[in-house]
């Protein structure tokens, strides 16, 4: 039988790595909570952000959690001006224009980023990747961990700007009532981009923290894209609370799954909890409307 | 019986090309184009005539795919009635997919969403279990005789692919001119006023997307005919999906010959890039991902609606509302 020596770390390690999916499904739900549009380049995004944060290692030997503090500024730009210049125009507030718009940018960043570095996987070496903390008789790797504080730090960070500035009043405004911050004098076209680079720079973060323990290829962000597509769906579209909480409870779903049904299977097990969860309640756990 | 002469007019000039052309590079260029065009003109029914917009429809290619395979290499049964029933069982997938998500009332985003989802549990179930030759994928014997769909020669193969696609046009033509296509169209440009007028937008949007799926499952049985491999990738993966609503949408969607017109332009800008920068991986999708974008972005009613423009303002009233400007 399972015992709490075997338990207890499944659920620790499954927290720590639901942390990081929080943070990606973060970004979707953020965007999708005030554009209402879902962001098929979202898994692209993610993977780009791990081939930069890999080269910031290898060529310019910059630790990732140092880079982290460059590339998040950076994707900020990069996904503030793909909203601003290319989806924004591009889809010409059609709904169904954005879906097809940030397919065609999700291809585009993928087979770009095929096109130049091939197929190949390739991993840091980094020489923290491999230390754990003690904890009585739990091991715990230190990068988990430090993702997991960094997540908490990026979303408190991210609250208080929705709470406190004047530019996240605005992007809560919108969220609200768009026609209505329109006629507050809001620049809506400017704030749709400021949510796309918040949630473009989520995705930043995210691979600075994946990269000392994870692979990258073209398609390394995909992975976490459909996980954070259940998040974002099963924590409430547009809900931040929700896919924080939602992301930290799949993590452990998978963690605690993969003991019991072993690797392949806990990958189905995904996309089942994902179709079922679209199905019943396509409202999620935490959101107000279907 | 107006309306169908153009149809004749494209499928008797497609059907010339063997006799002038002998190329097997180009014949085989012109199947995969047609192959496209077929998976799109499904995706078409449900996207472009509907407004459901399917990013799953990999989902009724491979099924049919597997199907047709499956039947053969499995139980024996021969590969034209594996034809039939895979665009059957592809037809089912379609109506149970279409029954749990429009039951369910899902829409725009979350539709697009959940036909992802259950192409991918495809995708991922056919590579692990036993019948569809799990990771090592699935070979059709060869066995070079019409009765078993099978032709020494390429121009059969593209006659086949010709025949289909020309019933696929004649298909959605009589649908546009039918009570089905009227009431599909209203549920796409507004479902609410559609459903208060008394059309039952659930059916017709189960209707719409059996048809799509049993068309797009048309086309995979007959890719599993024509290349006589099958694994999970190239059956159930994510390229099949985009380039079914490529098609459409870069020729037009919603209209008879968008998917026929984007396909051929879609696979010769695929072919040209190719051509230039050699057999570097990714550059040719990267033009079809800018050539998405561009289009929405410049013509959203494709190339038809693009040259629809250019001529006099009453033809345009033809198109459909949606897909015009605003």
């Amino acid at each position: 039988m399972l015992s709490a020596v075997i338990l207890i770390p499944a659920v620790l390690n499954g927290l720590m790595t639901g942390a990081v999916y929080a943070l990606v499904a973060l970004g979707l739900t953020l965007i999708y909570g005030v554009l209402h549009i879902i962001n098929f380049a979202h898994g692209a995004l993610l993977t780009a952000a791990m081939f930069a944060a890999f080269f910031a290692y290898t060529v310019l030997g910059l630790d990732p959690y140092v880079a982290l503090f460059l590339l998040m500024p950076v994707f900020f730009v990069v996904g503030y001006a793909l909203q601003r210049y290319v989806i924004g125009p591009a889809a010409h507030g059609d709904d169904r224009n954005f879906l097809l718009v940030t397919l065609g940018l999700a291809v585009v960043i993928e087979n770009a980023l095929l096109y130049a570095f091939r197929a190949d996987t390739r991993t840091v070496n980094l020489p923290y990747a491999f230390k754990v903390i003690e904890i009585g008789n739990m091991f715990l790797a230190v990068p988990r961990v430090v993702a997991f504080v960094a997540v908490v730090a990026v979303a408190a960070a991210l609250w208080l700007f929705l709470q406190w500035t004047a530019t996240g009043k605005a992007v809560r405004a919108v969220a609200k009532e768009k026609l209505g911050a329109e006629l507050c004098g809001i620049d809506v076209a400017h704030i749709y981009a400021v949510t796309f680079g918040l949630g473009t720079a989520c995705v930043a973060v995210a691979a600075c923290l994946l990269i000392p323990t994870y692979y990258v290829n073209p398609t390394a962000g995909d992975a976490f894209v459909l996980i954070a597509f259940t998040i974002v769906v099963l924590g409430g579209m547009g809900s931040v609370i929700g896919a924080l909480s939602a992301g930290l409870f799949v993590g452990v779903v998978e963690s605690l799954s993969t003991i019991a049904l072993g690797e392949s299977l806990g990958q189905i097990g995904i996309f089942v909890m994902f179709i079922v969860v679209l199905l019943v309640r396509p409202s999620g756990l935490f959101g107000e409307r279907a | 019986m107006k309306s169908y002469a153009p149809i004749v007019v494209v499928v008797a000039l497609l059907a010339v090309v063997p006799f002038i052309v002998t190329s097997n590079v180009v014949l085989n260029f012109l199947v995969m184009a047609l192959l496209i065009a077929l998976a799109g003109q499904g995706w078409n029914l449900l996207g472009g005539y509907g407004g459901q917009y399917s990013f799953g429809h990999a989902a009724f290619f491979g099924t049919g795919a597997y199907v047709t395979a499956i039947l053969q290499v499995r139980y024996g049964i021969n590969a034209w009635l594996g034809l039939f029933v895979g665009i059957a069982v592809g037809a089912l997938v379609g109506a149970a997919i279409g029954a749990l998500s429009f039951r369910w009332g899902l829409r725009g985003s979350y539709f697009s969403l959940v036909t992802l989802a259950f192409a991918e549990v495809l995708r991922i179930v056919a590579s692990v279990a036993p019948i569809t030759g799990a990771g090592v994928g699935i070979l059709i014997k060869l066995d070079l005789r019409p009765e078993a769909f099978q032709f020494q020669s390429r121009a059969p193969f593209y006659w086949i692919a010709v025949g289909l696609v020309g019933l696929s046009l004649v298909l959605v033509r009589a649908i546009e001119h039918s009570r089905f296509g009227a009431y599909l169209a209203a549920v796409r440009e507004n479902e609410a006023a559609a459903t208060a007028l008394g059309v039952d937008a659930f059916a017709i949007k189960l209707g719409a997307m059996t048809i799509s799926a049993a068309i797009t499952a048309a086309a995979g049985c007959f890719y599993a005919q024509y290349f006589l491999f099958l694994d999970a990738a190239i059956a159930y993966g994510p390229w099949l999906s985009i380039d079914a609503l490529l098609a459409p949408i870069v020729g037009g969607a919603g209209t008879l010959f968008g998917p026929l017109l984007g396909a051929l332009v879609v696979k010769v800008l695929g072919e040209a890039t190719k051509l230039f920068t050699g057999d570097a991986p990714g550059l040719d999708l990267v033009v079809y991902g800018v050539l998405l974008v561009g289009v929405v972005g410049l013509a959203p009613r494709g190339i038809a609606g693009f040259v629809a423009t250019m001529t006099p303002k009453r033809l345009r009233l033809l198109w459909p509302s949606s897909l015009r400007h605003g």
